[in-house]
This record gives structure tokens, sequence and C-alpha cells, in this order.
């Protein structure tokens, strides 16, 4: 027999149980649909992130105190060597370094007149401006120069402006950091979230400033901008170099590049969206046991027509292909509606938030839509079995 | 030709076994038309089954038209089926979904006949059995009397030489009944082997051959055809 007709044979006879047809191509169709979501979203998220840091620029390196890189425990031989402004200078003197920026950070409340908040305070120095590409919106930034004499001085954040400056200029005028007084001589643009640092909340303040507001010995980071990406590799032996020797030959810094960060983070989000795809494909599992359920429940209904068929002359072979087709179609047009589900859902998302750009992966797409097909087969497999065994006698004295 | 040798066919039924058919001898001439008879539980069905290849013998041999065909397995006795044999059973046994076309057209479906010959031989086949104003009903639109004629018009479309009718006026009226027995017997005269089972005494009388079971063996068979050679 042609597959044609072995197909429309099959399509009739699920079109003569609509109801239990739809269901179970709907329970496919959820487990499709929810792969495609889950692992757009997943994606999405790898995209969101790799674009965010990418816009640091590829040519940036971190130097984080402590040694984190080889194992999770504690330095051994006690506590590393501080990260200190000298680091942040010797630095500053290894071939193809373009900019350093010490950075630290801490929390204090922040005082101008009567109004009053929480705020993320920065210390740091000049150079953070060009490293992060900040735009003033009034005044100026940070001022350079000798940074053992850095002034009381404070730029703040848009967002900070806005909330302790809502009507009035704030250039020139003295707010109230912790303890300490410090003058506003500038305003940052408006930017956002960028990398889990949020600049319009931030107040910079010149990093000597910072550290004694905090009480800090040690920096939090040095953020360095080589000249080109091609130099990386060679700048993060100079400043390993640099560091060992002023650390005594201790090895207690960890130098970490855009590119380490951003294969971490490729790393995680792959597992993660892998894991979303997983655990949906689980619900395609579970729609395959319905499509069992639902083929054994046609099987046994229609007993006697199987029994009819095999006194037709048809072969225990073509019973069994009759079944699986039957199955296959429930679950490759639920594979079908699913994917069309699933990209309609991601569609709606994308344009609820479009700075989130989800799209499912072409493996789960593929997947999925084999993962159905396969899971028809596979689940069908029993049923139509079943009744390619029936025996022809049984089947037709079978009464429904 | 059909020739049964020795057959026998025990049911195992709650471990015991149940002897529906005892060492039973039959040959039927092709062309033949016999009336199988016999009270209930006589072995009757079983040995429609066994000619209809639907079921194997215990023990004995089948030889149909000359093929031995008792040890055959699944696939090849579905074959045979598909080729010699037509079915027509008490309870009509037609696909409830399908029209009264495609019940006729679901063998050559599976036999592989190919689509525009199988619509010229269901037209054949409806209008043979007198139905082709009826073709694009369902079953649930059809009378009794009807439905049992699409059943045959079935049976008959792969051309099949033997013709098994189960109780085939069991569920119809006298005025029904009459028309289909008439048809089977139009057939029967076409040169189709035909083999009833039946409690209905007229269809009896009507065969030119009447074999009576009883306890899964041949106690009576009347008007059986002289075999060429044969005084």
């Amino acid at each position: 027999m042609s597959a044609y007709d072995l197909l429309g044979f099959a399509a009739g006879a699920l079109r003569g149980h609509r109801l239990r047809t739809m269901l179970s191509i709907l329970g496919v169709s959820i487990g499709v649909a929810s792969v495609i979501v889950l692992t757009a979203l997943g994606e999405g998220a790898l995209v969101f992130v790799t674009r965010e840091f990418s816009s640091l620029g590829s040519n940036l390196l971190f130097v984080i105190p402590g040694k984190t890189e080889t194992t999770g425990m504690a330095p051994i031989g006690g506590v590393a060597n501080d990260l200190t402004l000298e680091d942040a200078d010797a630095i500053r003197r290894v071939r193809g370094v373009r900019h350093v920026a010490p950075l630290t950070m801490g929390e204090a409340r922040a005082r101008a007149g009567d109004r009053s908040r929480d705020v993320t305070v920065a210390g740091t120095t000049v150079d953070l401006r060009e490293l992060r590409s900040i735009r003033m919106q009034a005044g100026r930034y940070l001022p350079g120069g000798d940074l053992g004499r850095a002034p009381r001085v404070c730029v703040l954040g848009a967002e900070i402006r806005r909330e302790l400056f809502p009507d009035t200029n704030p250039l020139g005028e003295i707010i109230k950091i912790g303890d300490e007084r410090f003058r506003v001589i500038g305003v940052s643009e408006p930017r956002g979230m960028s990398v889990g640092m949020d600049l319009d909340e931030l107040i910079h303040i010149p990093v000597v400033r910072a550290m004694k507001l905090f009480d800090q010995t040690s920096l939090f980071r040095i953020m360095i901008q080589v000249s080109s990406h091609e130099d990386l590799e060679a700048v993060k032996a100079g400043v390993r170099e640099v560091l060992l020797e002023r650390h005594d030959g201790e090895e207690d810094v960890t130098l970490w590049t855009q590119d380490s960060i951003l294969t971490a983070l490729d790393r995680v989000l792959t597992a993660l969206t892998l894991a979303l795809g997983g655990i949906a494909a689980v619900s395609l599992t579970v729609a395959g046991v319905g499509i069992m359920n639902v083929m054994l429940v046609s099987v046994s209904e229609r007993t006697p027509e199987v029994g009819l068929l095999k006194a037709l002359g048809v072969t225990p072979a073509q019973v069994l292909a009759a079944f699986l087709v039957e199955a296959s179609i429930l679950s490759t047009s639920g594979g079908l509606a699913g994917l069309a589900g699933g990209f309609a859902i991601v569609r709606v998302f994308t344009r609820l938030y479009p700075v989130f750009p989800a799209a499912p992966p072409a493996w789960a797409v593929v997947g999925s839509l084999g993962l159905s097909m396969a899971i028809g087969i596979l689940f069908g497999a029993f049923p139509a079995r079943r009744a390619s065994r029936l025996d022809p006698v049984q089947a037709l004295a079978t009464r429904y | 030709m059909i020739e049964l040798t020795g057959i026998s066919r025990v049911f195992h039924v709650g471990g015991r076994p149940v002897h529906a058919l005892r060492d039973l001898d039959l040959t039927i001439a092709t062309g033949e038309y016999v009336a199988v008879m016999g009270p209930s539980g006589s072995g009757k069905s079983t040995l429609l089954h066994l000619l209809g290849c639907l079921d194997r013998p215990t023990s004995g041999s089948y030889r149909l038209d000359g093929r031995d065909v008792a040890g055959l397995d699944e696939a090849e006795l579905s074959r045979v089926r598909r080729h010699k044999i037509g079915f027509v059973f008490q309870s009509f046994h037609l696909v409830s979904r399908l029209t009264a076309m495609q019940n006729v057209e679901l063998p050559m479906i599976f036999a592989g006949v190919e689509r525009r010959q199988r619509a010229e031989r269901v037209g054949r086949a409806l209008a043979a059995v007198g139905l082709s104003e009826r073709a694009d009903h369902r079953p649930d639109q059809l009378s009794g009397g009807e439905r049992q004629r699409v059943a045959i018009a079935r049976a008959v479309v792969m051309g099949p030489g033997v013709l098994l009718a189960d109780e085939p006026t069991g569920n119809l009226d006298t005025a029904s009944g009459q028309d289909v027995v008439t048809l089977l017997e139009s057939m029967n005269a076409d040169g189709l082997t035909l083999v009833v089972v039946t409690h209905n005494p007229a269809i009896g009388d009507h065969a030119g051959r009447q074999i009576r079971l009883s306890d899964g063996r041949i106690v009576e068979d009347r008007g059986r055809r002289a075999e060429p050679g044969t005084p």
C-alpha cells in the first residue's frame, strides 16, 4: 500500500475521535512550546549579558585582590597583600597599558539639605571616565593630578541628582557622605544598568577619599584598559610580573580579562539553557505517555476493526504501521503546533521586552521537533504492537 | 478447491482442553454452495475460521487450491485471506466512520491497489449489490440489509474464490435476509465457492450441499457434488 493511503487511513481514524486527538496534540504542543520558550529565554539571557559586557570594550583587564582562580579556598599562607594605589601606579608603567582606574566601593548615606538616601560610593580616579566612557550632563568629572592631595569633591549619577537636587542646580553645592562633606562638581549623563553597576545610582569620589571614608586598605579592583586587544596577553603577563615583584613574590591577585569573564558566563548560561530545555523535554515525555494512553484506548476500542482488517487480509506489519502512523501524526502535529505556539509566545515576549533578545537556539527547534516525532514512534510502538498481535478471531468477537 | 484432512482444533479454556473440531475430513469443490449447520458449540464457527485462514488447526492438513496453508505464518495467511477469501459476518463489521464506498475500498487500500482502479472496482462492486446510490452513506444511515450488502460488496471486491458467511441473515428481518441470501446465491451462480454457517433452514434447503456438525464432527453430509472420477 502507498504511504499516502496509509496516512489517509490513519488520519481518518484520528478524525473519528476529534476531542481525544486534539487533547493529545495539545499535550505534545505544550511540551514543544515550553522547550522553545524556555531555551529562547536562556539564549536571550546569554546574548543580553554578552552584549552588556561587550559594551565595556574588549580590551579590559581586571585585577582582583586574592587568588580565586585555582581553588575556592582561602589563599594559603594567611592574608593576601593589599591591592594598593601604589600597585595601580606601578601597573601604569607596564607597556601597552592605556588607562588604569583603581576602584573601591562602599555604601553610605548621602545628605543634601533635608534630603537623604543610601548610595553606593565609588572611589576612583579620572581614568574611570575614559575607561567607562562616562559622559557628563553638567560640570566635570573627578580631577586628575596628585592622588594623595585629592580634594573633597564628588560626581553624582543622574538618578542621585534627581533625588537629592530635584529642582536646583547641584553644581557647587555641598553634600554629606557619611560624616564627610563633599562639593558636587559634576553630574553624569543617564545611562542605566551596565554590567551590574548602575552608573545613575553612583556617587564618584576620589579614591583616596573613599578609602579613608570606608577605612579600607585594599582596593576593590584595578581596571586596566589596554591599547589594543592584541596586547592583552602581554599586558596581563606584565601586570602579573609587576605585582609579583611588589608583593614579595606572592601571587595573591587574580587577573581577569573580559574574555575569561565572557567564557565563564557563556558556560554558565549555556548550561542554564540546556537545563531549561531539559526540564521542558520532561513535559514532552509526559506528552508521550499521553499519546501512549490515547493509542491504547484507541486500540482496545477498535479491536473489532483490527479483527476485520485482519480478516480482509491486512498483514500484522500493516496494522502495526497504521497505528504507528496514527501516533506519529499526533506527535508531529503536536510538535508543529508547539513550534508555532512557542515562537508566538517568544515574539510577544520580545515585543514586551525589546532589550531582551529572546530567540530559541536552532538545536532546541530541531531537537524538540525531532523529539516529538520520536516520541510518537516510541510511545506508539507498544499500542501498535498490541494491535498487530491481536488474534483475529477473538478481535472479531469483541463487542464494543 | 478446499481439502481438509484430519483436522483437529483444541482450545484451552481455564486450563482444560476443549475439542472444537475432531479429526475432520472435508473437501469442497470450487463453485460449491455449502450450508454448515449444527447446534451452538458444534464447531461451525471454528470450521469457518479455519477455512478462512483466520485460525490454524491444532493438527491436520489444509490445502487451499493445492497449497498447504496450515503451516503458514501470520503474514502469509494474511495474503491468502486477501486474495482468496471473502468474509461476511453476522454483525456486518462495517467501519462506522467510513462511507459505504470507503468500506468497500478498504481491502484494496491495504492490498496496494492503485487509486483509480479502486474507484472503478468499488463502483462495480456496489452496483453488483444494488447500492450505487448509497455509496456516500455511512453505516448508520443504512438499513440492516443495506449494511450486509455493503459488507458483501467488500468481501468480493478483491475477487476471492471463496466466500465465507457466518450467519449472514442472523441480524436481519426476513425480507432483507432473503435479499441477502439471493445476492449470495447469485454470486455462487457466477462461480464463487460459497460456505454459509447458518441456523436458518431456508438457506440450508437452498444450498446444494448441507453439512451438519455435532460435537466437532461431521454427522451428516448431503448433496455432495460427485467428484470427477468417482462413480
